[in-house]
């Protein structure tokens, strides 16, 4: 499971970090979800995939490993 | 009629007396028959009425639904052909993009998670200082005013940059334009003084950057009007409510006591208690949009032009999203409820709201061990359902000093 964030999309609502705080968390500047680890460990998968539902602007994709993300 | 034998004429003004915390029976009247219905506006307009979790979602999140304010229609009112002016600058609740990300987005890094858990601490010194009064006036207050409205008061207003000494009866006109019972004259004399208090404020934030939120926007390249607009919607939104959540939320507790027993005794249940509640009370009920063009949605085809209303507290107490769903039961784990909305304008400030709550009620719980309601139960004041959020007016409560 590879993790990317659309940052011309993310509303800087904090969801992905609520749920996730391992694996996303917020720039300073903007408020902007970034991601700490794309590839996050197996035991946070469930709550990314939380994050990736609950996310107000449908920011966050997942994909497979290695797939190149367009 | 045959398609649609469930058409909603009129948005219902009334809860069932004894289910306070209950949305409106028509409205989840009206999700048991469909997730859509179609609604007549007053003056004969037709529109839609969404009441299912699944489709209010899916509205938020689609940009072919507009929130600008002069295309919306008063859901109870008939203004008949008279059309609201667009939303002021700054007032970007009621913009779409690319305005409402002009606003937005230089807000967006002051209410981030993790500052917001910074204010932790500042948090628990203001409510430990309302429970001490409380504690020292009592036994008996009422926990609106001692309580819930100025923890959230004072944190927006130390985070906006609103003076002390301005906080009194600045509250007071934001309060008497969200309580759904001024006189339209009245709300526009309160509006107008709210505007221009807010004048000064900001053009005091120019001459005199201190550290806060609304001195850093000066440093922005947007207009006085526009900062002004800004801060009428965090200022509105941030003080309203999160003050209706702690009281109305208080009271709910109140009349679930093995709810408010679990949560006295795990106070490692408040981050999914707060959540529960949040879902339960949905005071932020109904929100607007207008199609921009013909749209497909539950299987009916929403036309451009109409305008759609979107339940929220009906959709929070979907049965197909939420088991159970008018228990209020604070270790559920179907969380993701819509109480901050969703899609572009879900809520800037919960981030902030959610740690006040966490901090809030299981100080409140902790401080006061035999706190009860001081008058039955159905004498509480509740706000009227013409309220834009929901909420008592006053929760009379008491304790064994
Ligand atoms: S949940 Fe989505 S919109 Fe919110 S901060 Fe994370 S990526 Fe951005």
């Amino acid at each position: 499971m590879r993790i990317t964030v659309d940052t011309e999309r993310c509303v800087g609502s904090g969801m992905c970090v609520l749920t996730a705080g391992e694996v996303f968390d917020q720039r300073e500047e903007d408020g902007k979800a970034i991601v700490l680890r794309p590839e996050p460990p197996a035991d946070t998968r469930g709550s990314v995939r939380e994050a990736v539902d609950l996310c107000p602007a449908a920011a966050i994709a997942l994909s497979a490993p290695g797939t190149p993300v367009l | 009629m045959g398609e649609f034998p469930h058409t909603v004429t009129t948005m219902p003004t009334a809860r069932r007396s004894g289910c306070p915390f209950d949305p409106p029976a028509e409205l989840v009247d009206a999700r048991r028959h469909s997730p859509i219905s179609p609604y007549t506006f007053p003056g004969g307009k037709p529109g839609w009425l969404i009441t299912g979790f699944d489709l209010v979602r899916s509205v938020l999140a689609d940009s072919r639904f507009s929130s600008r304010k002069e295309l919306m229609l008063h859901p109870t009112i008939d203004y008949g052909d008279m059309q609201a002016p667009p939303a002021p600058p700054g007032e970007f609740l009621l913009m779409d993009e690319p305005q409402h990300s002009r606003y937005r987005k230089p807000l967006m890094g002051k209410f981030t998670v993790r500052r917001m858990r910074l204010l932790t601490e500042r948090v628990e010194q203001i409510t430990a200082d309302h429970l001490d009064a409380m504690e020292e006036a009592g036994p008996s207050a009422d926990l609106v005013t001692a309580f819930a409205k100025p923890i959230p008061a004072i944190m927006i207003c130390e985070l906006l940059g609103v003076p002390y000494q301005d906080r009194g009866s600045f509250q007071e006109q934001v309060d008497s334009f969200m309580n759904g019972e001024t006189s339209d004259e009245d709300l526009l004399a309160a509006y107008t003084a709210t505007q221009d208090y807010l004048a000064e404020l900001v053009a005091a934030k120019r001459a005199n950057p201190t550290d806060d939120v609304l001195s850093d926007l000066t440093d922005s390249d947007l207009t006085d009007e526009e900062l002004r607009g800004i801060a009428l919607i965090l200022l509105a939104a941030g003080l309203d409510t999160t003050a209706n959540m702690l009281a109305l939320g208080t009271f709910a507790l109140l009349r679930n006591p093995e709810q408010l027993a679990a949560l006295r005794t795990d106070p490692a249940l408040a981050d999914r208690a707060v959540e529960e509640l949040l879902r339960y009370l949905s005071v932020a009920k109904t929100f607007m949009r207008t199609a921009l063009e013909d749209v497909e949605v539950g299987g009916r085809t929403i036309e451009a032009g109409s305008r759609v209303i979107l339940s929220y507290n009906t959709a929070n107490r979907d049965p197909e999203r939420f088991a159970d769903p008018h228990v209020l039961d604070l270790r559920r784990q179907d969380g993701g409820h819509l109480a901050f909305g969703h899609g572009i304008h879900q809520c800037l400030g919960q981030q902030l709201a959610r740690v006040e709550m966490k901090v809030a009620f299981p100080a409140l719980l902790d401080r006061f061990p035999t706190l009860r309601l001081a008058v039955p139960p159905e004498e509480v004041a509740l706000r009227p359902e013409t309220a834009d959020v929901y909420g008592v007016k006053s929760l009379p409560v008491t304790w064994d000093a």
